[in-house]
């Protein structure tokens, strides 16, 4: 993969704060021991924020001695009284050194927060080599930083990519498990921690929908071709059974009328809750373009649509609340060995979705 | 509340919802879809709206709208319809009162 460019992290993202005005702190009044008064004005430590990341670190920081113009005055004062020159010369003495030491922690913790940005970049680089998902405020085709600036939603998308991580590390240990030997009940317990880690998800779901439903409903965590699936902010219900249904091999009678009737209720459930939204859509745009338009003025228009867009978040949960009882259910119908198979290839399916998008996305820079 | 109690067994399938409540309509798709013609009361059309949403949350409902109520008794809300429809225990439920 041939990223050349350095993505900018915004500093809250790995807890670099801005730095820009703590400088002037070291502009505090205090006066070099040489001579009789160096009074350059504050330096400025450079903060490399848009360099590309290298173990060099600026090395003008290491000056920042200064003075401020008033000391004059207060050296006027002191003139005639030689202990006040001396206890003033002691002040100034300690008020330096507790300045170098403020400014050495300082430079100590963007030193850390450097290495720690390296590190990301390098995990990132890497993830996404393998086709990975990787979060989409340092993904190339960002929007920009402002969605990710709720830090509810941030801590979103960092637990939804440990999400993805889990979930890879589950789909290889089925994938290994049932080519080999497994007992019934291990794999019982292995399908089971699958089926949890999807309900975990829709937890966090609800959670993100709260702090912003907009983000859960377009789907902006998740990479360009599952967002090209999408469906009330995630996949369809009946997508996952049309993905599973062939991979399993014999299912008996009772079995195959549970599944027939599964994926027509399942597909009666999905095409209520989408004449819902639809309804909700209308009523929304009715909402906005109330009243005049072409007024300039649209307050009241957009207080009501916000109240809403409550209801859009009661969508989200009930589409998600839809996805949890279709799992549950094929996992009621099958035998273990059969429920295995089919969240392997349920997992399968979603990352072979996500090396699209990546495939996808790194397109135009192959050399041809 | 008697008023509740009356209009929920007014027919064999009865859904409160409110006009605004975009998931109450999702709920009554789902009824029409399944061949049933329910009766839909619009409490915020209602003058004792209050009193009635009082009475449904005091019923078990946790959100007053969507309640939907089969053969006069309370089955839930939208989160249990669902969850019934995808086990296969609502169609059983509605059929005395197919169209």
């Amino acid at each position: 993969m041939n990223s050349t460019s350095t993505h900018f992290v915004p500093p809250r993202r790995v807890g670099i704060y801005e730095p820009v005005h703590q400088f002037g702190m070291w502009g505090e009044s205090f006066k070099s021991n040489i001579g009789n008064g160096n009074m350059n004005t504050p330096n400025h430590i450079i903060i490399p924020n848009n360099q590309k990341l290298d173990n060099n670190l600026s090395e003008d920081t290491s000056h920042g001695t200064a003075g401020t113009p008033h000391m004059f005055d207060q050296e006027a004062s002191t003139s005639r009284n030689p202990d006040k020159i001396q206890r003033r010369l002691a002040q100034n003495r300690e008020a330096a050194r507790k300045s170098r030491l403020r400014k050495k922690a300082y430079v100590q913790q963007l030193e850390t927060s450097r290495l720690k940005l390296i590190q990301l970049e390098q995990e990132l680089d890497r993830a996404r080599q393998q086709g990975f998902y990787v979060g989409n405020g340092i993904d190339t085709n960002s929007l920009g930083f402002s969605e990710t600036m709720n830090p509810g939603i941030a801590a979103f998308e960092m637990e939804y990519g440990h999400w993805v991580e889990e979930q890879n590390r589950q789909i290889c240990e089925l994938r290994t498990v049932l080519h080999g030997h497994i007992n019934d009940i291990e794999l019982r317990l292995l399908v089971e921690n699958a089926m949890k880690h999807y309900f975990e998800l829709f937890r966090m779901k609800s959670s993100a929908a709260k702090a912003d439903v907009f983000f859960v409903m377009s789907g902006m965590w998740r990479t360009s071709a599952e967002r090209f699936f999408l469906w009330i902010g995630g996949f369809r219900p009946s997508d996952l059974l049309k993905v599973l249904l062939p991979h399993f091999d014999i299912l008996t009678d009772q079995q195959l009328l549970d599944v027939c009737n599964l994926k027509q209720s399942c597909q009666q459930a999905e095409d209520a809750l989408t004449q819902g939204m639809e309804k909700l859509q209308h009523t929304l745009a009715d909402c906005v373009a109330a009243g005049q338009l072409g007024e300039g003025s649209y307050i009241p228009q957009v207080n009501s649509a916000m109240e809403r867009l409550e209801a859009l978040v009661s969508f989200v949960n009930q589409a998600d609340h839809l996805r949890h009882e279709t799992l549950q259910q094929m996992y009621r119908i099958l035998t273990t060995r059969q429920a295995a198979r089919g969240l392997l290839a349920l997992g399968e399916y979603f990352q072979r979705l996500r090396a699209l998008s990546s495939s996808w996305a790194t397109r135009h820079r192959e050399p041809t | 509340m008697d008023k509740v109690m009356r209009m929920s067994s007014e027919k064999g399938v009865v859904i409160f919802t409110k006009s605004s409540c975009c998931l109450s309509y999702a709920v009554q798709v789902l009824f029409q879809d399944l061949g049933v013609n329910p009766k839909i009361h619009e409490i915020d059309k209602d003058p004792e709206c209050r009193e009635i949403e009082k009475a449904l949350m005091r019923l078990g409902c946790s959100k007053p709208v969507p309640a939907v109520f089969i053969g006069g008794k309370l089955v839930g809300s939208t989160n249990e319809v669902m969850s019934m429809h995808l086990s296969s225990s609502l169609v059983p439920l509605v059929k005395p009162y197919l169209c």
